[in-house]
C-alpha cells in the first residue's frame, strides 16, 4: 500500500512547485503544501470534480520536539462519493508569526476545528469568522497549552490558576446562540441576530 | 440519640400501655432529621458520576438514605457532590453552585480527581475541590465504587449528628475573598504541588 492517492499527479500537474512532497504512510497519502497556497489548494481539491473532497474531517496541528522543525497545520479530507482520503499538510516558521488562511468559507465545519488549533497551538486563521478560543476559557492568559514550550503544569502558581480562574466569568465568554436560547434566536431584531452570526465578542486580539 | 420513649423504659409506671410522649434534645430531633433527608446536587464531570449513577440506582438505592430526591437545582440541595475531575473552566461554575446552595449545606468530594487532582496534575485541572468550596467527606477511589460513596455519605450523616445548633460558625458562609481566593494562596500552593507518581512527569517543564 505504498501507492500514492491519483490526487498528487493531478495537484502537481495544477499547482506545479505549490506541492512541496508528498509521502504515503500506513497506506495514507500526505502532501505537503505552500501554506500562502494551501487555501487555494484545498478550494480546488473540494471543487475539482475528479477530487471531490466534499468533507473536511479534521483540522489539526502538530509540532515536534525537535525544535528546528516548523509547525505542521493539517486537513484531512475526505471524499464521501469516491470514499477517498488525502491528508494536506502545511508548514508554518516558528519565527514568523504563524498565520494561514481559514477555510471556513469552503466548510463550515471547519470553523470550531480551527478555534481549536489556535486556542491549542496559537495558530491565527486569517478570514476566520469568530476566532477566539473554545477549550480554555476566553481570558486564560498562560498561553498555548500544546506548544512545546509549555510546561505540563503552566506558567503560573497554583494560586494564581485558581484565582484567575474564579475571576473568570463564565457567562461573558459565550454568545447568547451558545447559551442555546436557540428558539429566541429568530425572534431578535435583525442588528442583533447579524452581530450574534459573527460571534458576540467579534474576534480575540 | 438520647430520645426517650415515654413510660416504655419505665416498667414501674402505672400508665405503662402505651408510650403517648417523648423527650429528646432539640439538637438531636434536627439533626435526625437533616440525615435522613439530605437532597444531593450531583455534580458529575466524569467516570465518578456514572458510579454515582449507579449508587442512585435501584441496587444501591440511594433513597434508602433520605435521599430519594436528587436536587438538580442548588437552591432546593442540601449535599453538593462533585463526582469528578474539575478543571479550572469549571471552577468558578462549581462556586456558583455552592454559593446558590441555601445554608445548612455540605458537600462530599467523591473520587480522586476531586479531592486531589488525581492523575491529572497539569495546566487545566483543579488540584482538589477544596481549594475552591469547603468539602466535608473526602471518598477515595478511581472511581470510588457505590459502596464507597454510600460509606461517605454515611459517614457525613455521622458528622452531621454531633453539629451543635450553637455553633454559629458551622453556618457561616466562606466565600471568596478580595483576592479572589477562598484560600490564603500559600495554602493552595502547598495542597497542590506534585505528589506520588506525578513527580516525575518533568516534560518540557
Amino acid at each position: 500500500m505504498s501507492v500514492p492517492s491519483s490526487s498528487v499527479a493531478a495537484l502537481r500537474e495544477r499547482f506545479g512547485d505549490a506541492i512541496l512532497l508528498h509521502a504515503v504512510l500506513s497506506g495514507d497519502t500526505i502532501v505537503y503544501v505552500r501554506a500562502d497556497r494551501a487555501h487555494e489548494i484545498l478550494a480546488w481539491l473540494r471543487d475539482e470534480p475528479g477530487q471531490g473532497f466534499n468533507y473536511l474531517t479534521d483540522v489539526t496541528a502538530v509540532e515536534y520536539r525537535d525544535a528546528e522543525r516548523p509547525i505542521e497545520v493539517v486537513w484531512q479530507l475526505r471524499s464521501l462519493e469516491r470514499k477517498a482520503d488525502l491528508r494536506v499538510k502545511a508548514e508554518l516558521d516558528k519565527a514568523a508569526p504563524l498565520e494561514v488562511d481559514t477555510v471556513c468559507d469552503l466548510w463550515k465545519g471547519a470553523n470550531w476545528l480551527e478555534r481549536e488549533v489556535f486556542d491549542m497551538f496559537g495558530v491565527q486563521f486569517r478570514g476566520h469568522p469568530d476566532l477566539r478560543r473554545i477549550l480554555m476559557w476566553e481570558t486564560y492568559s498562560e498561553g498555548y497549552p500544546l506548544r512545546k514550550d509549555f510546561p505540563l503544569r503552566g506558567h503560573l502558581s497554583r494560586a494564581e490558576q485558581t484565582r484567575q480562574a474564579l475571576a473568570a466569568n463564565p457567562e461573558a465568554h459565550y454568545s447568547l446562540e451558545e447559551l442555546s436560547i436557540a428558539e429566541a434566536f429568530h425572534e431578535l431584531p435583525d442588528d442583533v441576530r447579524e452581530r450574534l452570526r459573527h460571534g458576540e465578542r467579534g474576534k480575540v486580539r | 440519640m438520647g430520645l426517650t420513649i415515654g413510660a416504655a423504659s419505665n416498667p414501674t409506671s402505672i400508665s405503662g400501655q402505651s408510650p403517648n410522649w417523648v423527650t429528646a434534645r432539640l439538637s438531636d430531633l434536627i439533626n435526625w432529621s437533616r440525615t435522613r433527608s439530605l437532597w444531593p446536587m450531583p455534580f458529575g464531570t466524569a467516570c465518578c458520576a456514572i458510579e454515582f449513577m449507579a449508587t442512585a440506582a435501584s441496587r444501591y438505592d440511594l433513597a434508602r438514605f433520605g435521599m430519594e430526591r436528587q436536587a438538580f437545582s442548588p437552591r432546593q440541595a442540601d449535599v453538593l457532590i462533585c463526582a469528578g475531575r474539575l478543571p479550572f473552566k469549571l471552577a468558578p461554575v462549581i462556586r456558583r453552585v455552592w454559593d446558590q446552595m441555601p445554608q445548612p449545606k455540605w458537600s462530599i468530594s467523591m473520587g480522586a480527581c476531586a479531592s486531589s487532582g488525581g492523575i491529572f496534575d497539569n495546566y487545566a485541572m483543579v488540584q482538589g475541590i477544596d481549594t475552591i468550596i469547603p468539602v466535608d467527606v473526602y471518598v477515595p477511589g478511581c472511581p470510588p465504587r457505590p459502596e464507597g460513596l454510600l460509606y461517605g455519605i454515611l459517614l457525613l450523616q455521622k458528622k452531621i449528628m454531633g453539629e451543635s445548633l450553637t455553633d454559629q460558625q458551622l453556618r457561616v458562609e466562606r466565600t471568596v475573598g478580595p483576592d479572589g481566593l477562598f484560600l490564603p494562596p500559600a495554602y493552595i500552593d502547598e495542597v497542590s504541588e506534585p505528589f506520588g507518581n506525578s513527580i516525575h512527569q518533568t516534560r518540557s517543564a
